[in-house]
């Protein structure tokens, strides 16, 4: 992230203090770091931490070298691409987050909001009912996703113009009716095989990451947490009110429907790839907040890395706490929940001080 | 420069401007005058192309540095990351503030008196070091048109008087066309060569201060009996001003 620091730089140079303005980086990214080796590290066959920097090492510099010892293979085959979804998972939820707060102006507001979950999970449910598995269900969650956003996208728009108000209403609309249709598939569902099955995968789980869903889901995630991050200074712009963006030269509701569109391909790709996983979205872009400041060219990519630690360490509690594995949906709202809790209160608390 | 001809907006059966025009040349800075709901904002979101016109036609730069009344934004920027958005509309989508830009934006800062809050979180300034730095974040866009809705409204005395003086500075060099509404007459004595006076009853005045901010004028656009004197001002030179004869009752 070479041009982060640059940004991060010209803001520097105008701020006084270097070190001030990287430490929240730093902190995070050592988070992330150390996250990461515990989760290559620990579960029910533990590997110590040397021998896990080795294996990865050898990896790195030899990758063409054949997988053989036992823990070579659970490090490489199961817990790395395992990992590696983890954290581009949280890194494009927590992104998705901070893109849609910021356009919304609301700091409510996170992917579940305009209904793309929602969409992704009822495409999901569905292929699973059909007993559709493996790439063509990965395909029909992708696609419900985005058909729930443009339903939004046709309801919200009146004379021609689309109102922030109206986008929230009817997202919330679309994401109920689809929540029910979710329902409905569970309540004819057969209890023996399916449901089950529906029940797991709407809750979140990486259990069934491989390389080759590494692979599918990556590309989503990585183009529209990308393309969002070069939008950082133009998301500064359309947190303005619609008049005063428009006179610094935006186009606000173009401009908006960009981003609700890479906001529903990073969605889609996390849900068709590992159910839902819910809360990060709105969390993490107020932890990071509080280190690094409103300004989305340093909110950003912090969220982004704070994301990936937060969903690493997640999910290997979700597989370590107890024998059978935690839904991830479960974890990130206990542990997501007490934590907004006291975020929310710390910031209003502070804000009435002055 | 900047302006409308025969501009004509509707809100649903209603007219809110009826075949306006008027202009500001570069170098000439213009008030907008009239009471409350008669489309003194319409005319300047109009102008601005915000508003879409039933017909007529707007004239106006790509980029013009507009200043709102309130800044809407729930986010707490610093002064200086707010000022420094003034340069969006050169940088397009995907491009990122450079060096030039945030010198630009310390720049526009200096010439409003703002820079010691820079580093400050615009949300905790009080309302007239808002403007202040809302005023710096046009500057910052270097269009040479300046658009203020409402500027001296919602400020005290003092702040009124800084913020004249700002607008009086920054016309002083004749190098940019400006346009503010305005509900005191005083004030587009005091820094407009034109004004717009846009009546209750419909129909406008527009021409130089001398012939359309006087008396008769401003008592049809406010339907109160208007006054004009002359007063010593601060350097003792004699000044107009302009006021309403408010009639009241005696209480005993």
């Amino acid at each position: 992230m070479a041009a982060t620091a640059d940004g991060v730089a010209d803001d520097v140079r105008h701020r006084g203090s270097r070190a001030g303005a990287l430490a929240p980086f730093a902190v995070f990214t050592a988070l992330l770091a150390l996250s990461v080796l515990v989760s290559l590290c620990v579960g029910r066959f533990s590997v110590p931490v040397p021998r896990a920097i080795e294996i990865l090492f050898s990896f790195i510099t030899n990758p063409g070298r054949a997988i053989e010892a036992m823990d070579e293979r659970i490090v490489l085959l199961v817990r790395t691409p395992r990992v590696v979804l983890a954290a581009f998972s949280g890194a494009a939820l927590a992104t998705a987050g901070v893109a849609l707060q910021g356009v919304f102006r609301n700091p409510l507001v996170s992917p579940e909001v305009l209904g793309i979950s929602q969409g992704a999970a009822f495409g999901g449910a569905l292929a699973i009912t059909l007993g559709i598995w493996g790439i063509p269900l990965l395909a029909v969650v992708f696609v419900s996703g985005l058909s729930a956003l443009i339903f939004v996208g046709l309801l919200a728009r009146i004379d021609g113009r689309t109102e922030i108000i109206t986008v929230i209403l009817s997202g919330m609309v679309v994401g109920s009716l689809f929540s029910a249709f979710v329902s409905l598939l569970q309540f004819i569902a057969d209890p023996n095989s399916s449901l089950p099955a529906i029940v797991y995968w709407l809750m979140g789980s990486f259990a069934t990451a491989t390389w080759e869903r590494v692979l599918i889901s990556a590309p989503g995630l990585l183009i529209g947490m990308g393309l969002l991050w070069t939008l950082r200074f133009r998301l500064n712009v359309l947190s303005l009110d619609d008049a005063e963006a428009r006179s610094l030269g935006a186009r606000p509701e173009l401009e908006r429907w960009m981003i609700f569109g890479l906001v529903a391909l990073v969605v889609g790709s996390q849900v068709a790839v590992s159910g839902i996983v819910g809360w990060i979205g709105l969390v993490i872009p107020h932890a990071s907040r509080l280190m690094v400041g409103h300004d989305h060219r340093r909110l950003l990519p912090a969220s982004a890395v704070l994301g990936a630690a937060f969903m690493v360490t997640i999910d290997t509690l979700a597989r370590t706490v107890t024998a059978a594995e935690i839904p991830l949906g479960v974890l990130t709202a206990i542990v997501g929940a007490p934590v907004f809790a006291l975020l929310l209160r710390r910031h209003y608390r502070d804000r009435s001080a002055r | 420069m900047i302006g409308l001809t025969d501009a004509t907006v509707r809100f649903g059966n209603r007219t809110v401007l009826d075949r306006l025009t008027f202009e500001v040349p570069r170098g000439r800075s213009l008030a907008i005058l009239g009471p409350n709901g008669r489309g003194k904002t319409t005319a300047l979101r109009t102008m601005l192309g915000f508003q879409p016109l039933a017909s007529g036609t707007r004239t106006a730069p790509p980029v013009v540095g507009y200043v709102p009344q309130y800044a809407s934004s729930n986010q707490s920027y610093r002064v200086l990351e707010v000022v420094v958005m003034g340069r969006a509309a050169g940088l397009g989508l995907f491009g990122q503030p450079r060096p030039a830009d945030f010198e630009a934006a310390h720049a526009a800062l200096d010439q409003v008196g703002a820079t010691r809050f820079a580093q400050d979180r615009f949300d905790r300034l009080s309302g007239g070091e808002r403007q202040l730095v809302l005023l710096a974040r046009a500057l910052a866009t270097g269009s040479d048109v300046l658009v203020l809705d409402e500027p001296g409204s919602a400020l005290d005395l003092h702040n009124q008087e800084r913020l004249l003086g700002l607008l009086g500075m920054l016309r002083r060099p004749r190098d940019r066309a400006i346009i503010f509404t305005t509900h005191d007459p005083n004030h587009a004595l005091a820094a407009a060569d034109d004004a717009l006076l846009m009546m209750p009853e419909g129909g406008c005045v527009f021409g130089p201060i001398a012939e359309t901010v006087v008396p008769e004028h401003l008592e049809r656009l406010y339907g109160v009996p208007m006054r004009s004197i002359q007063v010593p001002g601060a350097n003792g030179r004699p000044h107009d001003a302009i006021l309403p004869a408010f009639a009241g009752y005696p209480a005993a």
